[in-house]
């Protein structure tokens, strides 16, 4: 089963391919049969592979590599076009092509009415094909192919109604923030290929380790660009601005950028090159400082929003950040496994909000909802699943075990500290505040707008699967504590390197872990009392709540100074300069000799006399010279 | 022959069109069709049945030295692969643009295109100048009898600054034949002959500054490139095309073929002054693009980002970064000329090159909005497509010689995803302000759309044949910087030759 991997990634690009070329001819159903039907068969044929990868198991450290073609080979530098599977890849696939195909499917009945219903799926079809290639690439070209494949995708869909202004403003800012990104990733590349003579990862990280000595300024600088690259896609500080502002895609395309597509590329990429970040101890500590500080800080982002997709899309930066966190001490395999649990429980969010928004004729705005707990009750249940997971309520969910195994690692870890502890466990009690914000806000209180639409089948599938999975993910990384074997992180070791626990830190696991979850429902509790006795609007009058709060809206102010330092200086340049200020240089010259022309003219009057005047002149100047020189 | 056979279908085809123009004027471009797509047959036969190689000699002026040298190795060959594709794509696209004094027109358009064919394929640098002229003359009617508005300011302009910057390289041509002459006695034109001449460090740096100046207009670099915005803004389609495509690859090729080989301990001397001004024409070249309100400009200004990459990668003396500046040749050829095809059908509809005016266009015109946001991607690098393979290697290639610069010019990464995606918004994407409902790509529109759009993907995807056909260039030159081009191979040609040879003055 295994050769036919490349099919994986190929199914999605020829599928857009087909649907860009033909798909304005043909019926809706055909459209959504294609579109959808590429990816699912992307996702059983995922299943195939899987099954027969896992059947190696009796060597240990058995990859698959499949090389298509050749793509260059010029000078020594000769990348080529192969897919490489292992553990990490493999895990990786499984939910890409999986959580992909309930989204697609969901849009098939989602998009029924847009114009341009071909098109978007010829697009979300590039989108998961890109993925695809970036998580399988065996070379670090090819994986940028990819990389810069779901920055062009995320801008297409971004911007898929292209119409509205603001929609092109959002997709330029998320292609742009991100390509500053993917250019730190350039540079890496080329001190990579520079210095180490191959762009192969694997070599690239066997040669890393036998050549550039551990904390030597070369490994950090390379991984301080590779981690730049990561946080350019990954919307971490201090590229995040253009996540929140990406919501102005369909819900369907929001769903794929936070759960399956694009925002995980930069996790990825950290556990990828591991190696590097092991060898730079500087380079990991600040991706685990990057990861903190993003996710408390979107968390106060999400915790003031009105938009109920902005705050899913705070929590997904939030969230990001406990991935971050949890690669920067070394737990990741417990990246990896909340990347898993997240993709499930941020699709079902995204897909259950889209109905709500679909439902309330397009209504964004929490404040203008509510209520509707009666009116979609299977929207209600799944997002109370979804939200809860997110929330990380103990047992039950999902996001409880991959967050709080994160949580209890950043304390543990050989390179955690009580800090990175107190920041993700400070996080947790904001996501349980944000996350119930919106439960309550749009499901309970007053109806304040009815619902019109019911999701169909289509639409519902998609929801009942990613709830089911956002409980019983969990399951696949029992920790032993639980009656599990933490099955997961046993199959990415592997590939990742095992974590290190400090020592003496070890003890007192349970304790930290109901606290954890004590935290986890007290954050549900308390917005639950603020927001019912009206304590939540009394805060957020007062003036000095009102300032904070429209600093947290504004996302702390990055977009100002952004614009202030970076876009408005460039484009006011490119304003003022727009003749070309060294093309003065030429029409100057120009217009000199134009002048001098003029001038010479004014001599040819006519007049004798002033032809006489210049003759004598001539000719006293001449004899003048003659005589003096 | 097939060489000289390559330089006349044109030429003959463009009298040809003139001539037909006095039985029907809607004659004429069926005649250039049919010269371009004989000049691509022919191309595609060398490449396929010759492996891409060919050598003419015939004496022309013995007295001078100066003989008819054609020379194709695979450098050569792919550009005039190129010159032969762009040529067929220009006169498609001014089917229906050109209706007045049509026959003059193709006359004037294929001339070009021979000049430009015979600038790449001369071995005799007096013949190489003689082709350089050609190629000038017919464009300078273009713009000042097809263009818009101010065409005559900007064929002026365009003539002024490559015809003095031409005059300087005549000059050098000349010191290098004399200085040729003086020391070994016999005077030739002849390239090879005149690679070994042996060159004092201030004589080589003088006279590689004339030929590097003719380039660098043609190419442009800054601070030269100002000839450039006024005339491609002012040439009809075509003209832009064969400008954009072809006439600024001139310059390129110049310098991988004259300035690199004939004065390689000069060239390193320059090289970081050639570097600084590729990196500061990739990003100030895109600050304008970006400032502009008038998409053709705008599109004109990209090319001067775009050709930095080829002034850095060719200066930097690294193996892969002169792969990397023969990709961006071609590759930049194929996506501008694409673009300027696509403005020139929006300005055929619209009437305007305002960008203020434009806006929502994909709904009206699918074909045209799918290809611009292709060529769009393609300007601005995107991996899959050809235009990221050149510039990668560029980047990769000057890396290994100075990070400095190359993290520098990365920064146009980013520029020119601002610049491209900037055009797309003000085109295709934003709100249809005006209600514009123009027709879509009419179906000779979308074959060359397609065509372009094929090779482009294929380019980025598949770019081995054309690594192969140049290496052994790139190769030699690295190697032996002195003796760069091969030595003749059949025994006729050298007879030839040491006969030419034989009568100096």
């Amino acid at each position: 089963m295994l050769e036919l991997l490349w099919i994986i990634p190929a199914l999605p690009f020829a599928g857009s391919l087909f649907l860009a070329l033909l798909g304005r001819k043909l019926p809706r159903r055909a459209i959504a049969c294609l579109g959808a039907g590429s990816v699912g068969i992307c996702a059983l044929l995922t299943g195939l592979v899987a099954i027969s990868f896992i059947g190696h198991t009796s060597s240990h450290s058995f990859t698959y590599t499949q090389t298509l073609w050749s793509w260059l080979d010029v000078a020594g530098f000769g990348p080529s076009v192969s897919l490489h599977l292992d553990a990490l890849s493999l895990v990786m696939i499984l939910v890409i092509t999986l959580v992909s195909f309930l989204i697609h499917l969901y849009s098939t009945e989602f998009m029924i009415g847009d114009a341009d219903y071909s098109r978007f799926f010829a697009q979300m079809n590039l989108f998961v094909g890109s993925m695809l290639t970036l998580v399988l690439a065996d070379n670090f070209l090819l994986l940028y192919l990819g990389w810069e494949g779901v920055g062009l995708c995320s801008y297409l869909l971004i911007g898929f109604w292209y119409g509205e202004p603001q929609n092109g403003y959002a997709a330029r800012k998320a292609f742009i923030v991100t390509r500053v990104g993917d250019t730190a990733l350039a540079i890496a590349l080329f001190i990579i290929f520079t210095h180490l003579g191959t762009l192969r990862i694997g070599e690239v990280m066997l040669a890393a380790r036998d050549t550039w000595p551990a904390g030597s300024p070369i490994a950090t600088v390379t991984a301080l660009l590779l981690l730049a690259g990561a946080v350019g896609k990954s919307a971490q500080l201090p590229l995040q601005t253009w996540l929140p502002d990406a919501m102005a895609g369909p819900t369907p395309v929001s769903a794929l950028i936070h759960a399956a597509t694009m925002v995980t590329a930069g996790v990825y990429l950290i556990a990828r090159t591991n190696v590097l970040f092991m060898l730079s101890p500087a380079a990991l500590t600040a991706v685990a400082v990057i990861g903190a500080a993003t996710l408390v800080v979107a968390g106060f982002s999400g915790l003031v929003q009105h938009d109920i997709k902005r705050v899913l899309a705070y929590s997904t930066i939030s969230q990001i950040g406990y991935m971050f966190l949890a690669l920067g001490v070394g737990a990741w395999s417990a990246a990896i496994f909340h990347f898993m649990t997240h993709a499930f429980f941020k699709a079902l969010l995204f897909l259950g909000a889209g109905c709500v928004i679909a439902a309330t004729d397009g209504e964004h705005d929490m404040f203008k909802m509510g209520g509707l707990r009666k009116q979609m009750p299977l929207v209600f249940w799944t997002f109370l699943i979804g939200a809860c997971s997110l929330s990380a309520v103990p047992l039950i969910t999902a996001g409880f075990y991959s967050k709080d195994l994160i949580i209890w690692k950043a304390y543990c870890s050989a390179r955690g500290s009580v800090w990175l502890w107190a920041a993700a466990i400070f996080g947790s009690l904001l996501t349980s505040m944000y996350t119930f914000r919106m439960v309550l806000l749009t499901f309970f209180g007053p109806l304040r707008k009815n619902a019109t639409k019911r999701p169909g089948w289509p639409m519902s599938l998609p929801l009942v699967v990613l709830a089911v999975l956002s409980i019983a993910g969990g399951l696949v990384d029992l920790p032993k504590n639980f009656g599990g074997g933490s099955a997961l992180t046993k199959f990415l070791t592997r590939d990742l390197p095992s974590f290190v626990t400090a020592p003496g830190r070890a003890v007192h696991q349970g304790m930290f872990g109901v606290f954890a979850a004590c935290v986890s429902l007290g954050g549900i509790l308390l917005i639950e009392l603020l927001m019912r006795s009206r304590m939540y609007e009394k805060i957020s009058e007062s003036p000095r709540a009102k300032a904070l709060h429209s600093f947290w809206f504004s996302g702390w102010g990055f977009d100002r100074l952004y614009d202030l330092v970076l876009v408005s200086p460039y484009a006011m340049l490119a304003r003022i300069n727009r003749d070309d200020v060294i093309d003065y240089f030429y029409t100057g010259l120009s217009r000199l000799s134009r002048q001098g022309w003029r001038g010479l003219c004014a001599t040819e009057n006519g007049r004798v006399r002033s032809f006489v005047l210049g003759i004598a002149l001539g000719a006293a100047i001449i004899i003048g010279l003659a005589v003096f020189l | 022959m097939i060489l000289a056979g390559l330089i006349l279908i044109p030429a003959v085809g463009g009298l040809l069109a003139w001539f037909t123009e006095r039985f029907n004027p809607a004659r004429p471009k069926f005649a250039a069709l049919a010269a371009m797509a004989a000049e691509l047959l022919a191309a595609v036969y060398l490449a396929a049945f010759r492996s891409g190689s060919a050598r003419f000699v015939v004496p022309w002026i013995p007295r001078f030295g100066i003989t008819i040298h054609l020379y194709c190795d695979g450098l050569s060959l792919v550009l005039v692969l190129l010159t032969a594709f762009l040529g067929l794509a220009a006169v498609a696209s001014a089917w229906t643009e050109i209706n007045e004094r049509t026959g003059f027109f193709y006359f004037n358009l294929l001339l070009t295109l021979s000049g430009v064919t015979g600038v790449f394929l001369s071995l005799d640098l007096f013949l190489f100048y003689f082709f350089w002229e050609v190629m000038i003359l017919p464009m300078y009617f273009l713009i000042a009898l097809w263009g818009h508005e101010n065409r005559v300011y900007a064929s002026c302009k365009f003539f002024l600054f490559t015809q003095v910057s031409g005059l300087l390289m005549l000059v050098a041509i000349l010191a290098l034949y004399f200085l040729h002459g003086q020391n070994t006695g016999h005077y030739t034109f002849d390239y090879i002959q005149l690679l070994k001449t042996p060159l004092s460090h201030s004589a080589a740096m003088l006279i590689m500054s004339g030929f590097l100046i003719a380039f660098v207009v043609k190419l442009p670099s800054v601070p030269f490139h100002s000839w450039l915005p006024d005339a491609h803004t002012e040439a009809p389609t075509a003209g832009s095309v064969v400008l954009a495509g072809l006439l600024l690859k001139t310059g390129a090729y110049g310098i991988l073929r004259f300035v690199l080989p004939l004065f390689a301990s000069a060239v390193r001397h320059f090289a970081p002054i050639a570097m600084a001004l590729g990196v500061v024409s990739i990003l100030y070249g895109a600050l304008l693009a970006f400032g502009q309100r008038d998409l053709k400009r705008m599109i004109a200004y990209t090319s001067v980002s775009h050709m930095g990459f080829v002034l850095l990668g060719a200066f930097a003396g690294s193996r892969l970064a002169l792969y990397g500046v023969v990709m961006q040749i071609l590759c930049h050829g194929i996506s501008t000329g694409a673009l300027f095809i696509l403005v020139g059908g929006l300005r055929e509809r619209l009437h305007t090159r305002e960008l203020d005016s434009m806006g929502g266009l994909w709904s009206a015109m699918p074909r045209l909005g799918a290809s611009l946001m292709l060529f769009a991607m393609a300007s601005l690098g995107l991996p899959g497509l050809g235009n990221f393979i050149g510039e990668f290697l560029v980047l990769l290639g000057v890396f290994q010689v100075s990070p400095f610069w190359a993290v520098l010019a990365s920064l146009g990464f980013v520029t020119s995803c601002v610049y491209s995606v900037w055009i797309v918004q003000r085109t295709i994407h934003g709100p249809n302000t005006r209600g514009w409902n123009p027709p879509d790509l009419s179906g000779r529109e979308t074959v060359v759309m397609a065509a372009m759009s094929v090779l482009i993907l294929w380019l980025g995807l598949f770019p081995r044949p054309v690594f192969t056909a140049v290496s052994p260039f790139v190769e030699n030159l690295r190697q032996k910087p002195q003796s760069s081009a091969p030595a003749p191979e059949s025994g006729r040609t050298t007879g030839v030759s040491r006969a030419v040879r034989g009568r100096t003055p």
